[in-house]
């Protein structure tokens, strides 16, 4: 029970962080672009959930989640959103690139597929280590479609690698039904032809998402090699921006989807006043957050200049 | 100094350091047979389970050594040839060279991409190009072109030394080629030329095989009386800067030698390193605008030649000396 409260907590982090993150993109002060990640916390908190100290994740540019389910600082997350110096990665990476090493966090790639050779590399390092370390690929029903995924999956299976691979399929590439574009419709069947176990979970049940993520992460981490996770969801708002998904997802689907929230599910899995106190506590804590990452210097421009992008000898 | 080739240089390069830091490691396809260019033969045998045959997939092999350098090993990808780089270029444009500015400093991405390149085989126009100008461009990148054995050797060792990503172009036509080496030096910073001829009246730049070309064309134009200095700019990525405009501050003249087309390459570059220096008259000696042909006679036609260079000098110098 304590597990699913702190668990449930984090999902309610996430949820409300991103929902700032989209006002503060209404206001103009987030800009550029937004990939919001309502909807599919149960994913992101319920495989960060099973790992261990060591273990890393490589995410997508819908990657705030997976950052702040490792444990990425909030107000570092806002902040580099918000382009300040106090930021994760000090305002260079904005939204879709986000790195934070100490936390686990390989990286957010904002290029579709690209999360699947940096985790797979990951793997790969551990198993040239013999460190025991896992590392998890998030990425999207697009990226089945990518060479990253093919290839790697099939590096990663003739090589044995403990990785895991949880492709959040949220239904739609941008705004283009998935099954439209995905031959046979689905996801976790293409494991087959790379030898390698594939599940389909309901990306929305918190628990459901623990169990599938618990057997893949400790079979990876006997030795036994990597296992593609399908995690059934789907996003609330639109693919980012300004998109509102009205344009190509009929309304009762995403009523019907909506009644699927993964918050509310979790929820039940708690007592009423624990989860009034979690929301009272995570608004608060988000007001925080916005405020302290608004009030954040901005980066050095003139500094700025003068970096280095490679590393040199001090 | 032992004399080797060039393709046992980058061999003992590659054995120091896999012997020197356990973080190493090659992958390719064949490379624990050997390799294809027969850069890694005996390697898998000394080193059980660091040189890794991968499928043939560029796109995974690199993009994990990418992940993989991230966490701290010092991978040696192997490229069978410089044209297969446009297939990684997410990996090593987009990832592997940002990473360091992009993450703020929280980790760099020592990765080594060796691959064959140049024309001259008759493989045709997908296994001949030398696509250095293609990634020319890329902050983060190093770029490194060793013309001879002992740079073969010094620049690989450099490379997988480097905390940055750096691509090892190799001349496939130079793998034969024996020189001195000296396993001993100390491993140097990349972005250093090398003189390697003094010359007052014209300042002869090159990379890779080039560089033979503009030796020949420089005793050809001192036996005519025209002084021309040498320069192997070894490193593409940093750029010697200071090395060229040292040169043609004195010789007032340039002709840059780049076996690839004119547009973006590193003639561009060298001769406007030199302009912005100081005033220069310079000229480019490239292969026209064109893919590599499979024709022998076509292809020997495309690539750069000695008489070229000869002419090009010349011109700067407003005279004309006799070629054979």
């Amino acid at each position: 029970m304590r597990k699913v409260e702190a668990l449930y907590r984090r999902m309610v982090t996430i949820r409300l962080f991103e929902d700032a993150v989209q006002r503060l993109f209404m206001q103009g002060e987030i800009q550029g672009t937004t990939h919001l990640y309502q909807g599919q916390e149960a994913i992101a908190v319920g495989v960060c959930a099973v790992l261990q100290e060591g273990d890393v994740i490589a995410a997508t540019y819908r990657g705030h989640g997976a950052c702040l389910a490792m444990g990425t600082d909030p107000t570092a997350l806002m902040a580099e959103l918000l382009g300040r110096e106090t930021g994760v990665c000090g305002g260079r990476a904005g939204t879709m690139n986000v790195i934070d090493l100490a936390h686990g966090v390989l990286g957010c790639f904002g290029i579709v597929g690209g999360s699947i050779a940096c985790a797979t590399g990951a793997a790969l390092a551990s198993r040239v280590t013999g460190d025991g370390s896992v590392a998890v690929a998030f990425f999207g029903d697009g990226a089945a479609n990518q060479a990253y995924f093919h290839e790697c999956l099939n590096f990663a299976s003739v090589m044995s690698l403990p990785a895991v691979y949880v492709c959040e399929n949220n239904l739609y590439g941008e705004w283009t039904r998935m099954e439209t574009v995905t031959a046979g419709g689905e996801i976790a069947g293409r494991a087959a032809a790379y030898a390698l176990p594939g599940l389909q979970v309901d990306g929305n049940d918190l628990l459901a998402v623990l169990d599938a993520a618990t057997a893949a992460v400790e079979r990876a981490r006997r030795g036994e090699g990597p296992t593609l996770l399908e995690a059934r969801t789907y996003r609330h708002k639109g693919h980012s921006r300004l998109d509102t998904g009205e344009r190509y997802r009929p309304s009762e689907e995403v009523e019907q989807w909506l009644a699927q929230d993964p918050l509310p599910r979790a929820a039940a899995l708690l007592p009423d006043e624990t989860v009034e106190r979690i929301h009272l506590e995570i608004e608060a804590e988000t007001s925080r957050v916005v405020e302290t990452a608004q009030a954040a210097p901005w980066p050095d421009s003139e500094r700025e200049r003068q970096a280095s992008p490679t590393k040199e000898p001090a | 100094m032992t004399e080797l080739s060039y393709r046992e240089a980058v061999t003992a390069a590659l054995a120091a350091e896999l012997e020197r830091d356990p973080a190493v490691i090659v992958l390719g396809e064949d490379v624990a047979l050997g390799g294809v260019w027969v850069t890694t033969p005996g390697l898998a045998e000394r080193f059980a389970g660091r040189i890794v045959d991968t499928p043939i997939s560029e796109l995974a092999f690199t993009g994990a050594a990418f992940g993989a350098a991230v966490q701290g090993l010092r991978p040696v990808v192997e490229i069978m040839f410089g044209d297969f780089l446009w297939l990684v270029t997410d990996t090593l444009v987009n990832q592997a060279s940002k990473y360091w500015y992009l993450s703020n400093g929280q980790a760099s991405v020592p990765l080594t991409i060796r691959t064959a390149v140049g024309a001259g085989g008759r493989f045709g126009a997908c296994h001949s190009q030398t696509p250095t100008g293609a990634v020319l461009g890329e902050p983060g990148l190093k770029l490194v072109a060793p013309a001879t054995p002992g740079d073969a050797y010094a620049l690989t060792r450099a490379a997988i030394q480097d905390d940055n990503p750096v691509v090892v172009f190799e001349h496939k036509l130079l793998y034969g080629r024996t020189g001195e080496v000296d396993e001993t030096a100390p491993v140097e910073r990349i972005g250093r030329a090398a003189v390697l001829r003094q010359g007052d009246e014209v300042t002869l730049v090159a990379a890779l095989a080039a560089v033979e070309k503009a030796l020949e064309a420089a005793e050809i134009l001192e036996e005519d009386g025209i002084s021309a200095g040498v320069i192997d700019l070894r490193s593409l990525r940093p750029i010697d800067a200071g090395t060229i405009a040292e040169s043609t501050a004195r010789t007032g003249r340039l002709v840059v030698v780049e076996d690839a087309p004119p547009l973006g390459g590193y003639a561009a570059e060298v001769v406007a390193v030199a302009a912005e220096a100081g005033p220069v008259r310079a000229t480019r000696v490239t292969t026209p605008d064109l893919p590599i042909p499979a024709s022998m006679r076509l292809e020997d036609a495309v690539l750069t030649n000695v008489e070229e260079i000869v002419r090009a000098a010349c011109a700067l110098l407003e005279t004309e000396v006799g070629i054979n």
